[in-house]
């Protein structure tokens, strides 16, 4: 018998989108000072849902500005009053969660499971563990007497909007630094709606300041020279461009980047479950997750069964309307992201690897790409060494531990691993030697506001999570 | 959907039987269970939103499926052939709601609703094998069964010695599986793993092949008379199992999960639970069933409020 | 040195570079005059050249994975046997010192003993960095989550520039504490303290190519090494503030981690746990809990 699902939508109503947004500056919205703007579509409609203040250099400025007017005041605050307000806005979030996650999902393209039950909650979480810390610096063990820097630049990514707010806000605010926030071009709701739940919070003007815009608006944040400390979470290639022009400046940088994370079963591996995990690994959120589990590392003596396996899990996969509950794939961010998706998916077949698409129909607006996997695969092709930052999984083998470790480790990132095997001595040795500044192992794409989070070499440094992402916010 | 060829000729199965060692170095080559993994899934599972035509489907999809149960010692010949009538024409006012699969009852009384069912396709499944602690010489186990199905039981719900299992002493469980089949003659026999006693999802897994292995046309997750009884994620697992044995040796084994199922809600979780781990195959009375009493009238509750739009009430049900 | 007896020549030593735990010559076979402050020749210095960093990278690499994968107890033994072999040449390096700096041998006597009790303060470190930047982490679920500091890789290190023996310590000794490998750029004035240290560290089983010496000029030596692509890390602490902008610039295409204090250092200060931590990786594991 065939139980076919009807549609479960989320309401769209939960989130009411003004038809247009200004920037948030010293506590007010406000439009860019040449009055450009730019519109936000749907990614799985195309559907305009707002047009955007396109701040600009003197945005910037005015934003640093605020921000450094306020720093005084928000870091002379006792700890325990910057830590209420922290905890205030955990509580808004989780209050308005279902606004945040529907606006999330329109704005992004991701799947409403996805926002409901891991953006949002991660939110609220990361907002909820840094408010604790406010109070408390010098017990951290960075050092007896912990200030804060000044004033942050933080630019963030299109793939995660309001959880990357998160990261860069919460533990700058708690160690009593202010910030000018630059949201991805394609993603920029959240955080206006994030500027509301300041304002809602008491939060005095400027501590929190929100400039929309593109890469040139970036740029000018991140090359600022009234900030301290320059925050950016993005692709290898901008952050190299930001750390060229912070060079000798002085002020502080974290870089979270790309990765090419490996993810190595063994035949010994709890296969059902390895399979969830590499489904969690590289189709979450539509693939486009500097963490994803990219290439799939697989013992040759187990390859054909778990390839198997993972085939017919993937033809369960559901593509489509990302409001609806039950979908697990979404829509692709941008049409720009598409475009390179299926680039790099082009060079696996130019390159002799066999592609295998999962079945199932593409709505025919918005931006789409199968879940996809590529097998025979080896290290020197493309779709092995470059970030896809889509749902394409590329298959490779091994067939002893220490050839495992040498593919892995065979790039230039270092961002994160996987591993599954049932062998407790094997998981160990093995998540030594990887280079990567997070292991997963039997278990994957798992986050926690008290896990340190980032890469090694080309992944980018610093950590945001725990008691290590307090770190960059602090001269020690 | 991608279906390996069998990987266990009936030859093979021998091979993997012949002695204690060969099944335990076959169970225990089967791939681990991670338990965190294994309950994260079932638990995301459980996030699917069923509404409007899904849910008058799996409704009554969920009813058909039902093995509509009493286990009591207080049993009695009457509240046996009411359970009968319910389980044939559970709401009285609406002839487009199915008959349950099966009437579950003890073996003394099969015959009394063997009786109450007869001419409806409702069958009769009896528990049997010293049911449910399964402490008993094999001699009792396999009169009882023996007695059951000659008193008209078309199904019977056996349980493993799990003591046995625990103490490794596998081929001793497949050897008593194996009799009881036997003994079943025509009747189909459910293998109940009680997975609260096996106590790890590996064992669980195991159990569920060597179960299979020795014949069993479904497999049960439990008694209902543990403390842990049915859970999504046990039964994902063996639902798992049946698959994977389908792969391996081209037979088709059903799954019962029972004990604790007492919701629409919880019931429709299990459909998915099917739906996207076995497939459409198992989406049949003849390969999945629910072990439960009271599931059925919340089941007819909540198709009520899909025809009325009303939220209905437990006076709009018949108590048995 | 002084050479004022008619009745025998001393015995001048040719300096060399350390490179792989052996001493070559610089591949350009190029040295230059090193002298006192005041003008007087010391000896004859190599002067490196870019295939000497390169060289000196690929040493560093090879004793990499044995460095870093030695346990943190076997690190701390090595350490504490430089400090002895330091302190079995005290009087080499007072000398040295005197001469390099043109102080006197008080204030070079301690400086050497601070080098050596630096050794010590780093030797006892080898075991207990992890427990101090390390973490487990409590995260909502059921996970085991533990974060570990790790050594980033290779790290180039040009040295402070007046503190040539204590600085210089101060600089390198943590940087191999945490089982990280060094191409060490000495001071240019006064690169005799640390080919003579370096004498030291290859009698003190310290694995070859753990740390390797280069003289000469940073102008020149950290261009290439700033754009190895077999680099992790710069410690900048010796570059001068324009030769550090450049390097900046040039480690940004491989986003190698940089240490660069904003002011200067005082060495014979308490050193603290900042430059162990500069070079190292926070990995974090993560691993269900259940049966």
């Amino acid at each position: 018998m065939k139980f076919e699902y009807a549609p479960a939508p989320e309401s769209r109503a939960t989130a009411e989108i003004a038809p247009s947004y200004g920037l948030f500056v010293d506590g007010g919205f406000r439009e860019a000072a040449d009055g450009r703007t730019f519109k936000t579509v749907s990614p799985s409609t195309e559907e305009v849902l707002s047009e955007v203040a396109h701040g600009g250099e003197a945005d910037v400025d005015a934003a640093v500005a605020a921000a450094r007017a306020a720093f005084p005041g928000w870091s002379a605050l006792p700890g325990a009053e910057r830590a209420k307000y922290l905890f205030r806005i955990a509580r808004l979030v989780q209050e308005r969660a279902r606004e945040l996650a529907v606006l999330e999902t329109l704005d992004n393209g991701k799947p409403i499971r996805e926002t409901r039950d891991t953006d949002l909650p991660l939110v609220a979480a990361h907002f909820f563990y840094y408010a604790g810390w406010a109070d408390k610096l010098p017990h951290a063990g960075l050092g007896p007497n912990p200030r804060p820097l000044g004033v942050a630049g933080q630019i963030i990514p299109w793939n995660f909007p309001l959880l990357m707010l998160a990261w860069k806000v919460a533990p700058a605010l708690a160690t009593g630094n202010t910030v000018v926030l630059k949201p991805a071009e394609t993603t920029p709701l959240t955080a206006l709606r994030f500027a509301e739940i300041c304002r809602q919070a008491g939060l005095p003007a400027g501590v929190v300041n929100v400039v929309t815009g593109d890469g040139t608006t970036g740029a000018a944040l991140a090359a600022h020279p009234g900030l301290d400390k320059v925050a950016f979470t993005g692709s290898t290639s901008v952050g190299r461009a930001i750390a060229r022009s912070l060079a000798g400046t002085g002020r502080r940088l974290t870089l979270e980047l790309g990765g090419k994370a490996a993810n190595i079963v063994f035949d010994d591996a709890p296969l059902d479950q390895a399979v969830e995990g590499i489904v969690n690994g590289i189709f979450f959120n539509q693939g486009h997750v500097c963490c994803a589990g990219s290439r799939l590392l697989v013992q040759e003596s187990v390859a054909d069964e778990l390839l198997g396996r993972l085939k017919r899990r993937l033809g369960t996969l559901r593509l489509g309307d990302p409001l609806d509950k039950n979908t697990d794939i979404g829509a692709i961010n941008s049409p720009e992201q598409l475009a390179r998706i299926r680039q790099l998916a082009d060079t696996g077949d130019a390159e002799g690897a066999t592609r295998w698409t999962a079945p199932c129909d593409l709505p025919s607006t918005g931006y789409w790409f199968p879940p996809t996997l590529f097998t025979g695969v080896t290290q020197a092709h493309r779709i092995a060494r470059e970030e896809i930052f889509g749902p394409v999984l590329s298959v490779l083998t091994f067939r002893t531990p220490d050839e495992a470790v040498a593919k892995a480790n065979n790039t230039p990132y270092g961002l994160s691993a996987g591993v599954w095997t049932e062998k407790g001595s094997r998981i160990l040795w093995m998540a030594q030697r990887l280079r990567a500044g997070v292991v997963w192992s039997n278990t994957f794409n798992r986050f926690d506001p008290t896990s340190p989070f980032g890469g090694y070499q080309e992944s980018g440094y610093g950590r945001e999570g725990g008691r290590h992402g307090l770190e960059p916010y602090l001269d020690v | 959907m991608p279906s390996p060829a069998p990987a266990l000729a009936p030859a093979d199965v021998a091979d993997v039987t012949a002695t204690d060692s060969a099944l335990r170095r076959f169970l225990h080559g089967l791939p681990g269970v991670d338990a965190v993994g294994l309950e994260g899934r079932a638990a995301t599972l459980a996030t699917r939103s069923i509404k409007t035509t899904a849910k008058a489907f799996a409704i009554d999809l969920a009813i058909s499926m039902i093995d509509l149960t009493t286990l009591e010692g207080a049993d009695t010949p009457g509240k046996v052939r009411s359970l009968c009538a319910k389980g044939v024409s559970p709401d009285p006012t609406d002839r487009t709601v199915p008959s349950v699969a099966a009437i579950c009852v003890y073996s003394d009384l099969a015959g009394v609703a063997a009786e109450a069912v007869r001419g409806t396709g409702v069958q009769v499944a009896s528990v049997a094998t010293a049911f449910p602690a399964g402490r008993a010489a094999r001699s009792v186990k396999l009169a009882d069964t023996a007695e059951a199905v000659a008193a008209g039981a078309t199904e019977i719900d056996m349980v493993i010695d799990r003591g046995a299992f625990l103490a490794g002493r596998y081929l001793e469980v497949f050897d008593e599986i194996r009799a009881v089949r036997e003994a079943c003659g025509d009747a189909h026999l459910k293998v109940i793993l009680e997975n609260g006693e096996l106590a790890t999802y590996d064992n669980i897994r195991r159990a569920s092949w060597l179960a299979m292995l020795a014949g069993a046309h479904f497999i049960k997750t439990s008694t209902g008379k543990v403390a842990v009884n049915a859970t999504p994620a046990n039964t994902l697992l063996m639902l798992e199992a049946v698959r994977d044995f389908r792969d391996a040796t081209g037979r088709q084994v059903g799954v019962k999960p029972a004990g604790g199922i007492r919701t629409a809600k919880d019931a429709l979780r299990y459909l998915v639970l099917v739906n996207e781990t076995a497939g459409d195959d198992w989406l049949a009375p003849a390969w999945f069933r629910f072990g439960a009493s009271s599931l059925l009238n919340d089941l007819l509750m909540q198709r009520q409020k899909l025809t009325t739009g009303v939220y209905s009430g437990p006076d709009y049900v018949t108590v048995d | 040195m002084s050479d004022t007896s008619a009745a025998r020549l001393s015995v001048l030593k040719t300096y060399k570079l350390f490179i792989g735990g052996a001493f070559p010559r610089s591949e350009s076979g190029r040295v230059y005059d090193v002298t006192t402050p005041d003008g007087r020749w010391l000896a004859n210095a190599p002067l490196a050249s870019r295939k000497d960093a390169r060289d000196a990278v690929v040493a560093a690499r090879k004793a990499f994975p044995k460095w870093s994968g030695a346990t943190a107890y076997n690190r701390g033994q090595i350490l504490y046997r430089i400090a002895e072999m330091l302190q079995g040449r005290h009087d080499q390096f007072r000398i040295q010192l005197a001469e390099a700096q043109g102080v006197d041998a008080d204030r070079a006597a301690a400086a050497v003993d601070a080098a050596i009790d630096r050794w010590v303060w780093y030797a006892g470190w080898t075991d207990k960095i992890s427990q101090v930047a390390g973490a487990t982490n409590p995260v909502a679920g059921p996970y085991l989550n533990l974060s570990s500091p790790e050594p980033t890789g290779v790290v180039a290190v040009v040295a402070p520039v007046g503190s040539p023996l204590l600085g210089l310590v101060s600089v390198l000794a943590p940087v191999i504490a945490t089982g990280n490998t060094a191409v060490l750029v000495a001071d240019p004035a006064a690169p005799l303290p640390a080919l003579t240290l370096a004498e030291v560290l290859a009698t003190s089983d310290l694995p070859g190519g753990v740390v390797n010496v280069l003289t000469g000029r940073p102008a020149e030596l950290g261009p290439p090494l700033a754009g190895h692509q077999d680099v992790n890390a710069l410690d900048l602490t010796g570059a001068s503030p324009d030769l550090a902008v450049d390097l900046e610039a040039a480690a940004a295409e491989t986003l190698k981690r940089i240490h660069r204090p904003r002011t200067a250092e005082d060495f014979t200060a308490d050193p603290g746990t900042g430059r162990l931590t500069a070079f190292l990786e926070t990995k974090t594991v993560w691993h269900p809990i259940g049966v």
